[in-house]
């Protein structure tokens, strides 16, 4: 097991975890706030079509997952409030993007391997270059996330109050998407597209459940983030089991576990509290 | 082509395809009509684990998609008030199921082909012992919703003055719902549990664009659907690419060009 870490695969893959899982816990942070769990799953199915898509014209998949997600994040940014409510629209549209995702899937390999690798993560094959790709781009986003952090925790709270105050609301919605579809482009790696939720959304779910304190929120996120998927990447290793699976299942169980922890020890403090998802 | 026709596992497709489309868009509309997209969706997903646990323990995946399609409809029928506008929790359900899935297929053998056929449908590949369960299935619920049409409706519509009336809307939610998962496991057959909503919105959608009547409503879904599966099925067979690419780019494509029109009128 311990040798096992000597590899320098397993090395390369733990690096990337690590980065990746801070940088999907900080960014899951304003998605639980903003309500934008939907758009999260949205832009990782479209992910899809940017990864399968990316084989047939001779990119890398994680830059093809980048073209996608972005562009698709740019669309959902300038349209906003518009997508309330539309969820057959979008159920369709996502449908058609998987659909053509099979479509690049069939043309450029016989292999479905390849198809669950994308589906659900391989971070355990993860390549230098992914490494690199995802250390640059995981301090652009949190060195960006830095510079907006006040105005968009204020536009995130309280939007017409800050936009009454001068926020660019707006643009910080379009910005905020990006740094999203970056985001969900590199948890693709680790846990992939259909299991991106473990990752971005579960942790800060729950330290939002936990602490109403942004700071606190963001802090306890990031170690529940590294928690999961260092476990979930050694536990992966000691049973050959896709690690993905015990991300996703650590995930899930220990937010199920503290909601209903909450429920039950304290009922008039939890009832007061606004789930995080309710908009939607 | 017409020779493609005469071989056994087209038939068997086209005739299968043929009972999902009918029962998936009886369904599918009152589906639309009660806002349960969200269900059909998690349903589906919840299926993925129940097929892949099937596929594990060696039964027919069909009969692990039903049993955990049906709990998975009571569920919903029984906390869904409570769970419908909470996303997270829904999101955080659908990832368990998911990653249960993924565990049980790799316990198997082969488990990537499996997977793959589960999520992205196997209509070309199916046997005649699931065209005859999917033929039986399809009837019963045909017949069910026959039978419950006229209350299901007037139910959908107004429930309180259903209520007032003496339908029994609870009971009727929770048939819905277990209709709702029979043809959501008949539906992945086709198209597969992440393409699901090509079968079961696509082609009611489109339909109910284009009328207000619910029986005519219902008519076109099913030969919109008849047509997506069809000639998906067909193309799929003449250029070997994938039967669930055409029908979704059949089931978006054609709902596009319906709110095409009717910008243009």
């Amino acid at each position: 097991m311990i040798a096992l870490l000597h590899h320098q695969f397993i090395q390369y893959a733990f690096l990337a975890g690590t980065i990746i899982a801070i940088m999907c816990a900080i960014v899951g942070y304003f998605v639980v706030l903003r309500s934008q769990a939907f758009a999260a799953e949205s832009l990782s199915c479209v992910g899809f079509t940017g990864a399968t898509g990316a084989a047939v014209i001779g990119i890398s998949s994680l830059a093809g997952t980048f073209l996608f997600t972005l562009f698709v994040a740019v669309v959902m940014g300038l349209l906003g409030k518009k997508m309330k409510g539309r969820d057959i629209e979008i159920g369709l549209v996502l449908a058609f993007a998987l659909g053509l995702g099979v479509l690049f899937l069939k043309l450029y390999t016989r292999n479905a391997a390849e198809a669950v690798g994308i589906l659900f993560g391989s971070i355990l094959s993860v390549t230098t270059y992914d490494v690199y790709v995802s250390a640059i781009t995981g301090i652009a986003v949190l060195i960006t996330l830095g510079i907006l952090f006040r105005p968009l925790l204020f536009a995130s709270f309280d939007a017409d109050v800050a936009e009454a105050r001068g926020v660019p609301v707006t643009f910080l919605g379009v910005a905020f998407m990006i740094l999203l579809g970056i985001t969900i482009a590199e948890a693709i790696l680790v846990v992939g597209v259909l299991l991106v939720f473990a990752l971005i959304v579960a942790p800060a779910a729950i330290s939002q459940h936990l602490t109403n304190r942004p700071t606190t929120s963001i802090v306890l996120s990031v170690i529940l983030g590294l928690l999961f998927t260092w476990g979930g990447m050694l536990l992966g290793l000691a049973f050959h089991v896709p690690v993905s699976f015990f991300i996703a299942a650590f995930a899930s169980v220990t937010y199920l576990v503290t909601v209903s922890v909450l429920h039950y020890i304290k009922p008039h403090i939890y009832h007061s509290f606004e789930h995080p998802g309710k908009e939607l | 082509m017409w020779a493609l026709l005469h071989y056994s596992f087209i038939q068997n497709a086209l005739l299968s395809s043929a009972f999902v489309a009918i029962v998936a868009a009886f369904a599918g509309y009152f589906l639309l009509i009660r806002r349960l997209t969200f269900a059909g969706h998690a349903i589906s997903h919840i299926g993925f684990a129940g097929a892949a646990g099937a596929v594990w323990l060696g039964f027919d995946p069909v009969f692990g998609l039903l049993l955990f399609t049906i709990l998975g409809g009571i569920g919903i029928g029984i906390w869904g008030n409570v769970l419908r506008e909470r996303d997270v929790t829904i999101g955080i359900f659908l990832t368990l199921a998911l990653s249960l899935g993924i565990l049980f297929l790799f316990l198997y053998q082969g488990y990537a082909e499996q997977a793959y056929s589960i999520l992205f449908g196997t209509i070309l590949g199916i046997n005649t012992q699931d065209v005859f369960i999917t033929a039986l299935l399809s009837i019963i619920v045909c017949g069910l919703l026959l039978v419950l049409f006229r209350p299901l409706l007037f139910a959908s519509f107004d429930a309180d003055v259903a209520e007032a009336r003496g339908v029994p809307v609870r009971f009727l939610s929770i048939m819905l719902l277990l209709i709702i998962a029979v043809t959501v496991s008949l539906s992945v057959q086709v198209v597969g549990v992440l393409l699901i909503f090509t079968l079961l919105v696509g082609p009611v959608a489109g339909a109910m664009r284009l009328t207000q009547n619910p029986v005519v409503t219902i008519l076109i879904a099913m030969v919109l659907g008849i047509f997506y599966s069809w000639t998906g099925i067909l193309f799929a067979a003449l250029t070997n690419l994938p039967v669930s690419f055409f029908i979704a780019t059949l089931s978006f494509g054609v709902y596009l060009l319906i709110r095409m029109r009717e910008l243009l009128i």
